[in-house]
């Protein structure tokens, strides 16, 4: 292609994109048609709530389509409302304080506990069509993976430098404009980020989405999760281990396929003045930016209507922007509109306490007692993971050398959902003669310490040699060492670890305690197997009472334990210059 | 003469109207020309940039109006551009694509946009740089891009807020000459342009008028034109005249600001509590040894010149000097007294005990903080109490700030310790840990 005569002064390099390139990305696209197609005759099909589900590992490569498109619409769906939802909590300065504090709440419900409202609203929404027990199972994903993207893009509108902002006014961006030129690439870093914990949650907890008994119905939508489930009730080994295979395999495909080349691109969304040592880089995202018929796409359409959009958006100087007193109506109406939901909020809770009293004594001793133990196993599932990623963690962070080995495998591990592993670790469990109940610490451990060894990897990462240097120039005793460099080093990163990992473990527990194995169903006491036994025997009140106690639980305890420990973290242990 | 913008009355303060409410800008009059260069000069916390926010309509004043050709600015005004201090560019824009961002806010079509950014970087030299991204770029190049941004909307106003101050000195000098080439051969079509600054030979190089600020709240201490010839010499007789003035005016907030000698101020009610300068005690130790051999006296502005600090640094270390009796202030010299030149020949210890005298003798905060802690039983407090008596005569933020100098010169006297974990304060031999290891020696 020719160089655009503007840019003469500066030497772009010739595009060497090779034509067989140019066939993949066509190819891609015409496959991506396809898909659409399959798609849509599936969903507007009749409805089979309760799919047959095949153990054949040729059903495997359409029903790992089934669940990459749900998680992929869920996360869209997830990322548009985190948009939105961030927006408009970080400019609206009275609902502010409400939409941060319903974000705590809902992060903390388990995704089970939405389910029987979605499906049935779902189902009831499209009566014919496989749509609407599609559309149930998307936003059941949709509720595990929205909340921290949300919280995420929030944070970042929050904390853009005043000056940045400021130019952005004085030269009268449009809102558009300043959306996409200031708020969306400041907060870009922290959502790819975020997208990838929510996606990750979204594998996690699949084969809760595409399976399961509500009351007396029972809903099987077709997709790996379900392939999963059934291969697993059925005690079917070969075909766990298919579609284990499948899982890895599209995970990690997805994670070269997107993430990479997300990261990668992200980083000049880098707020730094001075350029970084490393970049990420991403050899996909190098042959896409490299096609020609990509190039070509992105200046034949992309660019003018982007050009249309921004002077369709431009505020024109001759139209001063004067600050309007706020209308009197609105006022009115925002008032009216208040008093609606706050009598909404007032009957439901009313109705929800009537639920309540229907409570049976066992049923509460039993949510109680089951708060206590899944509180012991989130305890027992953090401290293990403490014990081994601290040590190993700061090793890796350490050595460089041992850095780039250890690194791609502890990533690789951590993109492989604790979930799919579940069966495999279940009958090794069960040949070994242990039950459920250590059994679903090692799964909540699984799904979890992952965060906790990425975080003190970047802690120690961070410490300044100048430190250690210290350390080794008086003959610290290893003790303190640990006491005076490594542990105060990495602690701000420690505690960001396991606030992670712990609200994960709580979640996690709703298909740690509770598994249908060979035609039974095996379960421990805890909240979060009274949390799945609710949802499949319809026990509306009990399911009501466990998420109250589960909201309760997570957000007592970070209000009360890790929230001044952050604090403590952001003041007297951090690293300054 | 028709001034372009022109604040009448204006006014800010923060907190809640009443007793909690505190002011930073004393009600004030001010009017940008055509055809002239301003500066605004004053201290830190002067609130020299809530005055650009205000003349520019980023902030809204809390009292008075600005006008804009004889509308009321309601909102960012129209036509005019402001240079950051911190540069203000998009990192993940390129050099074109930051110069053209407030011409595509306004709707101009990408093909004059890029005549017109490529036109403006050649302007300000920095062809050849179109597609590179701010931070491959040096702090001076950046605020080259800052300048460009801001001249492509050809505006009738160009602010400036800080503009030079996060860049060497070379650099800030080498930008500063281009920028008065470019105003002088009329090559920039701004009519005209405001800069605040704290560096006062900075203000008397671009200046046609100058205004000085004092502080808490800020009022327009003086007010006038530099009649000198540009290029403006620094070692020029008049030049260093006035550069003098300007730091006498500053030096001196009690006097009325004036050539002629003044007249005796009336005297003034003594605030419970005197505003203590944020100084390190050390810096404050170096000034008096500094001037204990030079004869005991000196000129503020040889004194920088010498330190090569800037006003604003060398302020609070002459100012926690006088508070503290050390030192005394005179037509802009600062003069050692008989207490500072005891304590610059002093050793380590007899500086302690010097400190302390004159602390407790001068300083009404540590005064009462000591006063306090003998008088309880188990010698010790909560800080909250002195802040929430602080917090009476100075915003929340500066109340924090005078308690932590308060706390960095109690500790070196030896007066008293503070715990920044329990937050409270105590008497040194109080420390927590004494009783448990007296305990331990029985």
């Amino acid at each position: 292609m020719t160089l655009r005569p503007l840019l003469s002064r500066t030497v772009i390099v010739e595009r060497t994109g090779s034509w067989l390139l140019d066939l993949v990305v066509f190819a891609a696209v015409l496959a991506g048609i396809y898909g659409l197609q399959v798609m849509t005759r599936y969903w507007f099909g009749a409805m089979t709530p309760a799919a047959e589900i095949s153990r054949s590992p040729r059903a495997l490569p359409l029903y790992a389509f089934y669940s990459a498109v749900r998680i992929a619409v869920a996360y869209l769906l997830s990322l548009l409302f985190a948009l939105g939802y961030g927006y408009i909590a970080a400019y609206n300065r009275r609902l502010e304080g409400l939409m941060v504090a319903v974000l705590d709440v809902l992060q903390s419900i388990p995704v089970l506990s939405f389910l029987p409202g979605v499906m049935l609203a779902m189902v009831a929404l499209f009566p014919t069509r496989q749509l609407g027990v599609e559309f149930g199972a998307i936003l059941l994903i949709f509720t595990g993976q929205v909340w921290n993207m949300a919280f995420s893009f929030y944070a970042s509108l929050k904390s853009i430098p005043r000056e940045l902002r400021e130019a952005a006014r004085i030269y009268g961006f449009g809102k558009w404009q300043r959306f996409v030129e200031l708020e969306l690439p400041y907060g870009a870093i922290g959502l790819v980020w975020n997208s990838m914990v929510s996606v990750a949650g979204g594998w996690f907890f699949l084969m809760a989405c595409e399976m399961f008994v509500l009351g007396k119905r029972d809903f099987r939508l077709p997709g790996l999760g379900s392939y999963l489930q059934t291969a697993a009730s059925a005690g079917d080994t070969s075909a766990i281990f298919w579609g284990l295979g499948t899982m890895v395999g599209v995970i990690l495909l997805i994670d070269q396929l997107v993430w990479r080349p997300a990261i990668a691109w992200s980083d000049k969304f880098k707020f730094e003045q001075v350029e970084s040592g490393s970049q990420p880089s991403s050899a996909v995202l190098n042959l896409l930016r490299r096609s020609n018929l990509l190039e070509r796409f992105r200046m034949a359409v992309m660019a003018p209507l982007a050009e249309r959009i921004s002077l369709r958006t431009a505020r024109h100087p001759e139209i001063a922007e004067t600050p309007q007193p706020p209308a009197h109506w609105k006022m009115v109406a925002a008032m009216v509109a208040g008093a609606l939901l706050g009598g909404a909020i007032l009957y439901s809770l009313f109705q929800a306490g009537m639920t309540l009293k229907t409570l049976t004594r066992p049923e509460l001793v039993s949510t109680l007692q089951g708060a206590g133990a899944t509180w012991a196993r989130v305890i027992a599932s953090l401290l293990i993971a403490a014990a081994w990623t601290i040590p190993a963690g700061v090793a890796i962070g350490f050595s460089p050398k041992l850095a780039r080995i250890a690194q791609p495998f502890a990533q690789l591990a951590a993109s492989v959902p604790a979930t799919a592993l579940f069966p495999v670790l279940l009958l090794a469990l069960i040949r070994m003669g242990g039950g459920l109940g250590v059994g679903s610490i090692l799964l909540m451990l699984l799904g979890t310490q992952w965060y906790v060894l990425f975080n003190v990897i970047a802690g120690a990462m961070a410490i300044p040699t100048d430190l250690r240097e210290v350390a080794d120039v008086f003959h610290f005793s290893q003790w303190a060492r640990w006491q005076t460099v490594i542990l105060p080093g990495i602690f701000p990163y420690l505690v960001t670890g396991m606030v992670t990992a712990s609200g994960g473990a709580w979640n996690a527990s709703i298909v740690a305690e509770y598994f249908h194995f060979k035609g039974q169903t095996l379960q421990t006491i805890g909240l979060g197997a009274q949390i799945s036994s609710a949802t499949d025997s319809g026990n509306w009140d009990v399911l009501l009472l466990s998420t109250i106690v589960m909201a309760a639980l997570v957000v007592g305890v970070n209000r009360s334990l890790w929230r001044p420990l952050y604090r403590l973290a952001q003041t007297r242990f951090k690293l300054e210059g | 003469m028709q001034a372009i913008i022109e604040a009448r009355k204006v006014e800010k303060s923060y907190g809640a109207e009443g007793e909690g409410q505190i002011q930073v800008i004393a009600p004030m009059d001010l009017a940008i020309y055509p055809g002239e260069i301003l500066a605004v000069l004053g201290p830190s916390g002067s609130g020299k940039s809530t005055l650009l926010r205000m003349l520019t309509g980023l902030a809204r004043p809390s009292g008075g109006e600005v006008i804009h050709h004889g509308h009321e600015v309601g909102g960012p005004c129209e036509n005019v551009s402001i240079v950051f201090q911190s540069f203000a560019l998009f990192p993940w824009l390129t050099v074109l694509e930051n110069v053209a961002a407030p011409l595509k806010a306004r709707g101009v079509p990408a093909a004059e946009r890029n005549t017109r950014s490529v036109k403006i970087l050649d302007t300000v030299g920095l062809d050849g740089f179109e597609n590179a991204y701010p931070k491959e770029l040096s702090g001076g190049m950046k605020q080259r891009v800052g300048f460009a941004r801001a001249l492509v909307v050809e505006p009738e106003v160009l602010f400036m807020d800080e503009p030079f101050s996060a860049l060497d000195v070379l650099t800030a000098e080498n930008l500063r000459g281009e920028l008065l080439e470019l105003w002088q051969s009329h090559k920039m079509p701004t009519r005209a342009v405001f800069v605040v600054t704290h560096n006062i030979e900075e203000a008397v190089l671009l200046a046609d008028r100058i205004i000085v600020l004092g502080r808490n709240p800020a009022t327009i201490r003086t007010d006038f034109q530099v009649a000198l010839a540009r290029p403006r010499d620094r070692k020029d007789a008049r030049f260093t005249n006035l550069v003098d003035y300007i730091y006498r005016v500053l030096t001196r907030p009690d006097l009325a600001p004036s050539m002629e000698p003044e007249p005796a101020a009336a005297p003034r009610a003594k605030p419970k509590y005197q505003m203590l300068p944020h100084a390190q005690r050390g810096a404050v130790a170096g000034l008096l040894e500094m001037l204990a051999d030079h004869n005991g006296r000196d000129d503020m502005y040889r004194l920088a010149a010498a330190l090569s600090f800037e006003i604003d640094d060398l302020l609070p270390v002459v100012d926690a000097a006088v508070v503290l009796g050390f030192a005394r202030l005179e037509e802009g010299d600062v003069e050692i007294t008989a207490t500072g030149r005891a304590f610059a020949e002093a050793d380590i210890l007899r500086r302690k005990e010097l400190f302390r005298t004159a602390a407790l003798e001068n300083i009404a905060l540590i005064r009462e903080i000591t006063r306090s802690l003998e008088a309880r039983a188990d010698h010790t407090l909560p800080d909250g109490v002195f802040e929430d008596l602080l917090d009476e005569h100075f915003s929340e933020e500066e109340a924090k700030a005078q308690l932590e100098t308060a706390i960095n010169w109690g500790r070196y006297a030896e007066l008293f310790d503070h715990d920044s974990d329990t937050r409270r304060f105590f008497l040194p031999e109080e420390a927590p840990a004494a009783p448990e290891s007296e305990a331990v020696s029985h």
